[in-house]
């Protein structure tokens, strides 16, 4: 029997702790956090999965990426306000590590990439689940994983990747190019993610009919002029992804809103943002993008 | 001259209470709250803060109860205006009425009812404090012009302005009272629902630059629909919005947009940003901007039902 392979999951929110439990299941896992409270748990309780599982794991948890020993594979899966000093924490450390960034938005890649010559593959995920507390996850929703290459890998290497996470449980897919799924993630994303924030709707019917309906359209249609311009030919139609997703019968609650309704800071810089900031880029206007990146970070702003 | 002040919440109560105090002058005030009609019959309507204020004058629940009127002064939230006026139309048949609400389209609303409307826009402001008791807190003026379908003499508005300043709400009669009142509509719908969706007083609002460029866009747009409306603005809402800006005037004030959704109540975004999306869009002016605000004030009040 072949060793087993090394896995470092740097960030154990709900998308990283997701991974870890289910990776701990077929890798020898080592997760990176970043409170020691959190470490102390996980070493000492394990991680426990709900939900769509319903299991426990073993796995080695720390604050200090030394302590982690070497690994085969580093999924980074912090929140993208997170990523810097993350990133930076990984410099000269998991030589010989394929890295793999798993944060919405556009533009996560390059912030690693900035700290070390890792082989690196692009990831975006579709699951999601409920963190409870520092050592149990609610896997929700079973939606895959998608990964690609992005800087000295190959769409093998994104296909060795995905099909161990699928040997896990999760459900993973390869492709040789992500940008067509990732651009159509991150207009999905921003559209649905700004909207529920400042209205504290559940992306429910609302946002695919009537007034708000409209303005989802109008949103979907300034983020498809960004893909075009940026030479990205879509995988979905996000307004078809929207529409689609309010029929699933139960309303999600989008990240951004349950941050906004915790008064945390919200991941608006990273999605909506690197939208906003693709169109400078390509010379195109997006005045509602614009207005939506305003008025969420204006009621950040609000909380003190 | 017998008056009925139609919805004597806040801005109903100033005009009441005052109207009262002038001997020729007979004040009526239909309101759909029983403990705020009782209380102004028992003890009567009495205001406090810019100025301290009590009105002898009768109240009631039931239009049925009012006399034939010289003049209405329409006062409910923009979205009672129909119910309101429905209600009381029978009092008005020989009458003129006016509206001192907030946004465009109330004239219209009312004149499906009376056939002598009288166009308004008021600044004065304040809030129940009890059933009977209203803070006065902000004074200011008061703009009435005949409503151009179906026009009030302007006799008759001056009349009624005549009364209104005699009694200490200071009130101009013109012949065309759109300018102030597209004024304030276009300050109100670039301002309080901006204030109301991010949780931030006007001054914050003002300071932050990426925010008030955004209130300024707002202000582009609904210019652009009063400009093909051929609508004169008195004066540029920019200025007024800088000066309530100040921390002397209004920074730390609280729209009232956004108090309506800190208690869940139902907002007048629809005469407000939905005004000017309707106007504009007579008029084929986009005004992609005032209907997102528009959208996103009316999918805040349709979360609360979930």
């Amino acid at each position: 029997m072949a060793e087993a392979v090394k896995v470092v999951v740097a960030g154990a929110g709900t998308i990283g702790s997701l991974f870890a439990g289910y990776l701990a299941r077929v890798a020898d896992v080592g997760v990176l956090t970043r409170r020691d409270e959190h470490a102390r748990a996980l070493n000492e309780r394990g991680l426990r999965v709900s939900g769509r599982g319903d299991f426990t794991v073993e796995l080695r948890a720390s604050t200090d990426p030394v302590e982690l020993g070497d690994a085969d594979l580093v999924i980074v899966a912090c929140k993208g306000g997170d990523l810097e000093p993350l990133a930076a924490s990984l410099r000269g450390r998991f030589s010989g590590a394929t890295v793999m960034t798993a944060q919405n938005g556009l533009g996560a890649e390059e912030i690693v990439a900035a700290h070390g010559d890792w082989p690196l593959l692009s990831s975006v995920t579709f699951m999601s689940g409920t963190r409870h507390d520092d050592a149990h996850v609610q896997y929700v929703l079973d939606t895959a994983t998608w990964i690609g290459p992005y800087r000295g890998t190959t769409a093998a290497d994104a296909e060795r990747v995905a099909e161990l996470i699928r040997s896990s449980g999760l459900k993973a897919e390869a492709f040789d190019d992500l940008r067509p799924a990732q651009w159509s993630k991150l207009i999905f994303n921003a559209t649905v993610n700004s909207v529920a924030a400042l209205t504290g709707l559940p992306h429910d019917s609302h946002f695919a009919e009537g007034m708000l309906g409209e303005l989802v359209h109008g949103l979907v249609e300034e983020g498809k002029a960004v893909a075009a311009a940026a030479g990205v030919t879509l995988r979905e139609d996000p307004w078809e992804m929207n529409v689609h997703a309010t029929r699933r019968g139960h309303a999600h609650y989008p990240s951004m809103l349950e941050d906004v309704s915790a008064h945390r800071p919200t991941e608006i810089d990273l999605i909506s943002g690197s939208l906003v900031r693709e169109a400078q880029r390509h010379g195109v206007d997006v005045p509602l993008h614009t207005a939506m990146v305003t008025l969420v970070k204006a009621k950040e702003a609000s909380y003190s | 001259m017998k008056v009925c002040v139609v919805g004597c919440g806040a801005v109903g109560s100033l005009f009441a209470a005052n109207l009262a105090q002038l001997e020729d002058v007979e004040v009526w005030a239909y309101d759909a709250s029983e403990p705020h009609v009782d209380a102004i019959n028992a003890n009567g309507l009495r205001l406090s803060g810019a100025g301290e204020v009590l009105g002898r004058l009768r109240a009631t629940t039931d239009a049925a109860q009012l006399p034939a009127c010289d003049f209405g002064i329409v006062a409910t939230k923009a979205m009672h205006t129909e119910a309101a006026i429905a209600a009381t139309a029978h009092a008005f048949v020989n009458g003129c009425v006016a509206t001192v609400q907030n946004g465009i389209g109330n004239e219209e609303v009312i004149a499906e009812h009376v056939e002598q409307v009288i166009r308004g826009t008021t600044f004065p402001a304040g809030k129940i404090l009890e059933p009977g008791h209203v803070q006065w807190d902000v004074k200011g003026d008061t703009t009435f012009g005949p409503f151009e379908p179906r026009p009030a003499p302007l006799t008759e508005v001056e009349r009624l302005a005549d009364a209104c300043t005699r009694a200490g709400m200071p009130t101009h009669a013109v012949p065309d009272a759109r300018g102030p009142q597209w004024r304030k509509v276009i300050f109100n719908a670039s301002t309080n629902p901006i204030g109301a969706l991010t949780g931030l007083t006007h001054g914050r609002v003002c300071e932050r630059p990426d925010l008030r460029a955004l209130v300024s866009a707002l202000v582009d747009e609904g210019k652009a629909v009063a400009a093909a409306e051929r609508i004169e603005l008195d004066a540029d809402p920019e200025q007024l919005i800088d000066h309530a800006a100040r921390p002397e005037v209004a920074y730390g004030h609280k729209a009232s947009m956004l108090q309506d959704l800190e208690a869940r109540r139902t907002t007048e975004i629809d005469y407000l940003n939905g005004g000017i999306v309707r106007f504009g869009r007579e008029h084929g002016v986009p005004t992609p901007l005032n209907q997102a605000i528009w959208a996103l004030v009316k999918g805040v009040e349709a979360s609360w039902t979930k």
